[in-house]
């Protein structure tokens, strides 16, 4: 009965300002420039390549867990675990260094020891199925803050920076630039090539959308759940040794608040915590804003609870606004006529 | 007082940029079922929705008894005694089947929940309706077919006086549909006007007395179902003449590709054994809850077995998921496309492409531009209705959906496809075009697994035909052997007598 042509299906994409204009992206440029005109109308030194560097840097300890959570927040997965994992892995790099092991087995260690935790929330997630990532690492956030306060109890432990290649991890500069920048931009790439243009990338999308068809479509979901929650562990140790080599010292309470630092810049970026959506570039953006805007108010000495309150109530109105557009949309005026047939 | 108890005249209804709505007519009498077909897309649920207070529409005018009217939200058509049953029914599956049916108007007294009184009403209703279950249990625990009647106690408990059914009996066997049939009609005699929409024909012809054909959004017209023939009311519905809707080739069968013997899982099939070849279609039917989804499940790996042999090109394999189906070639199309087959959000390109994304990528890289060109292929060798490949999946109507998730099992190099209830849900014109679409790939040499409940399509299409019954095959039958009685006592023998090889 094929009476029909066969119809043609294009290729090409519809392209149109109008969307450009009204994308996530836009809106968070827009954010980046005005943070940044703010906080260089409040310090006429905040331009000074140097000073913005040195400020850059205190971030980018944390900015490095926010690549491995867009992993995880577009599989539509959870993970607040993150914080604790840093605290527990640099007390154990803190620990071995002081115990006489060679700093670069400490770090090895540090590193060994993120990956384990993320490696242990990916097992349980990934063999029972039906739990949810929020209670497991709820529970190993709690678990692993606990081992790292049985080994250290009140105490710190510390001395980290006599390794002078340790503390140069951290404070080193090529040029202006500290290379703990140059390796956050490497990873940035790394990261965002990954999600956007392999096909693990295109998987942790369509999981993200719905686990069910992506296992009907010979995807292994639970294999890309578990690999990015190891991911995220292991990146957790690199902010350890970050974290250690600019304090030097280490307690048990360090890094407190990370994860929800992380999720929020993730968010900020685009990515929804129902999975599927979201890219990456906007995660890299709103990691400088949250960063840079945070440093501002500290320069005009507003208190850090004060801060805190600022970027929740921006989170809030940045990731409304895309909502309120949509329900526009959805509810149209309408007049009914009557007449009669 | 008018004739008529519900009218809708010359309904237009506008969403950007498409006209779901052109001017329709609509008039249901007091006392008699009314049926509302059309292909989809055709504006029956949006009609629907337009009646329930869920859209409004731009022009028009309802009239209730007479008097002009305006439903401008969903609570206002409910006070009005107009209540909707849908297709996916829509209740709280943890709570009980007396909550369910007083949710939003439960007895209360001095802001107290009367429990005892709504088990009764509840239960009061139940039983003018025959069911066999307590307002006490659980809606999970139900069939779809009692689920469905605790909706309409629902309807009734609101005092409701026109019901409305859409596509009630999509997900219903054969006796729970004559169940739903005799429901329908004690609550026409009751004085209650139901409007029925379905795609059966077989629905219609054995309830309505009306039939009100939409086609395109517009208003085709209303009909005495006594007066219509089949063909003029498909050819009211398509606007062609659909000639031949089986158009199974006669193909050479080949080799056997699968061979499965004494498959077994306990508590849902055993000792299972059946075989396809090269080039044939093989239709398992049964009743809804026969085992038939569960074994092929089985053998794409989505559920594990406890015993039996799968051999596969003459060779025996281990399936334990989805990849090592995919690998050896067997494709599955489920049953619920929404669910398991298709990626809503995405575009039809990104669904099609997904599967095998790995083919079209360089060492992991993936390259859009080789992707795009595959999916347009594969969307055009279906004739999928989309203007381009980034249209979202969610956009297309059921049949369209279907023809995605088939040239989304085409990307492979499939030797063996499973269609589980491959045109469920989807109408005439994209029937004819899936069955089409089926002889085109036997005659490629491909083996089909067919399950169906449609008893056309099993007698039409299959070479040969597997009859499930309470999880054992209970019969084969060769085509020309296998009718309509045949089939239906093997599907409810429940003493396995085995009727092997008949006429095969």
């Amino acid at each position: 009965m094929t009476t029909q042509v066969k119809r043609n299906i294009v290729i090409e994409k519809e392209k149109s300002l109008k969307s450009l204009f009204l994308r996530w992206e836009t809106l968070l440029i827009l954010l980046f420039v005005v943070v940044n005109v703010m906080n260089a109308s409040i310090s006429k030194n905040y331009l000074n390549t140097a000073n913005l560097f040195t400020a850059i840097s205190t971030f980018l300890v944390k900015g490095f867990i926010a690549f491995p959570m867009a992993y995880i927040l577009v599989l539509g997965d959870i993970d607040l675990s993150v914080g604790s994992t840093v605290a527990l892995s640099a007390t154990l790099l803190g620990v071995s260094y002081n115990a006489g092991l060679p700093m670069g087995v400490a770090v090895v260690i540090a590193l060994l020891c993120g990956t384990l935790c993320g490696l242990i929330n990916g097992i349980i997630l990934t063999k029972f199925t039906e739990l949810a990532a929020m209670i497991v690492t709820l529970g190993t956030m709690t678990l692993y803050r606990g081992i790292a306060e049985m080994i250290l109890g009140s105490q710190s432990t510390g001395g980290l920076q006599n390794v002078t290649w340790f503390y140069n991890l951290y404070y080193a500069r090529l040029g202006a630039v500290p290379y703990i920048f140059i390796i956050f931009c490497v990873l940035a790439i790394a990261f965002g090539f990954v999600l956007h243009k392999t096909t693990f990338g295109r998987y942790l999308y369509a999981i993200g959308n719905s686990r069910v068809v992506a296992h009907y479509s010979g995807i292994p979901v639970q294999a890309i759940r578990l690999i990015s929650f190891t991911l995220v562990g292991f990146v957790c140790g690199i902010s350890a040794i970050y974290y250690a080599s600019w304090a030097g010292t280490v307690r048990f309470d360090i890094a407190t608040g990370y994860e929800l630092e992380a999720i929020s810049m993730v968010v900020l970026g685009g990515i929804s915590t129902a999975g599927g959506k979201g890219n990456f570039p906007g995660t890299v953006i709103s990691i400088f804003t949250i960063g840079l805007l945070k440093y501002g108010l500290g320069l005009i000495n507003v208190n850090s609870q004060t801060i805190l309150m600022i970027i929740g109530a921006i989170l809030i109105v940045v990731v409304t606004i895309p909502n309120i557009r949509v329900q526009k949309n959805a509810a149209k005026a309408i007049k009914p006529a009557a007449k009669r047939c | 007082m008018s004739e008529y108890i519900l009218e809708l005249c010359n309904i237009t209804k506008i969403f950007p940029g498409v006209k779901a709505l052109d001017g329709v007519n609509f008039q249901l009498k007091a006392g008699e079922i009314h049926a509302l077909m059309g292909e989809n897309g055709a504006g029956k649920s949006t009609f629907i929705k337009v009646i329930t207070g869920v859209h409004h529409a731009e022009e028009g005018t309802i009239f209730l008894d007479g008097k002009k009217v305006e439903f401008r939200t969903p609570l206002d058509a409910q006070r009005a005694g107009i209540a909707a049953i849908y297709q996916h029914v829509t209740s709280y599956p943890h709570l009980s089947v007396a909550e369910n049916i007083f949710m939003g108007h439960e007895s209360v007294k001095g802001g107290m929940i009367q429990w005892k009184e709504m088990h009764k009403r509840a239960d009061a209703l139940l039983s003018r309706l025959n069911a066999e279950f307590s307002s006490a249990a659980l809606m999970s625990s139900l069939s779809v077919a009692q689920q469905q009647m605790v909706e309409i106690a629902k309807a009734l408990s609101m005092d409701a006086r026109i019901i409305i059914m859409d596509e009630p009996t999509a997900a219903l066997t054969r006796s729970e549909s004559e169940e739903l049939y005799r429901i329908s009609e004690k609550l026409r005699d009751e004085g209650k006007s139901i409007i029925f929409i379905s795609h059966r024909l077989e629905d219609m012809y054995r309830l309505a007395t009306r039939v009100t054909v939409f086609r395109d959004a517009n208003y085709i017209g209303t009909y005495d179902v006594a007066q219509i023939t089949p063909p003029e009311l498909i050819k009211a519905m398509v606007g062609r003449e659909i000639k031949e809707l089986f158009p199974k080739p006669e193909v050479e069968i080949g080799e056997e590709v699968l061979r499965v013997e004494n498959l077994s899982r306990a508590g849902y099939f055993r000792d299972v054994s059946f075989n396809i070849h090269a080039g044939e279609i093989v239709g398992f039917t049964g009743l809804v809850g026969a085992g038939r989804t569960e074994v092929v499940q089985t053998l794409f790996g989505i559920e594990r077995y406890d015993s039996g042999k799968i051999i596969f090109e003459g060779k025996e394999i281990q399936i334990r998921k989805p990849q090592d189906a995919m690998r050896r070639g067997i494709g599955l199309l489920t049953e619920d496309r929404q669910e398991c087959g298709l990626i809503l959000d995405w575009g039809i390109g990104a669904n099609i492409t997904l599967p095998e994304l790995r083919k079209y990528a360089k060492r992991h890289v993936t390259n859009e531009k080789v992707e795009n060109t595959a999916a347009k292929q594969l969307a055009e060798s279906v004739d999928v209705k989309a203007v381009t490949i980034f249209d979202k999946a969610s956009s297309l109507s059921g049949g369209n959906q279907q023809k995605v998730v088939v040239a989304k099992a085409l990307g492979s190099d499939l030797k063996l496809l499973i269609m589980d209830e491959p045109t469920k849900g989807v109408d005439v014109g994209a029937k004819a075009a899936i069955y089409e679409i089926m002889g085109e790939l036997v005659q490629k040499g491909l083996a089909i697994i067919m399950i169906s409940s449609e008893m056309p399509e099993i007698l039409g299409m299959s070479d040969r035909v597997y009859v499930m019954c309470d999880g054992r095959v209970t019969g084969e039958l060769g085509r020309g052997v296998a009718s309509q009685e045949v089939i239906l006592e093997l599907a409810m023998a429940k003493h396995t007598h085995h009727a092997h090889a008949q006429g095969v």
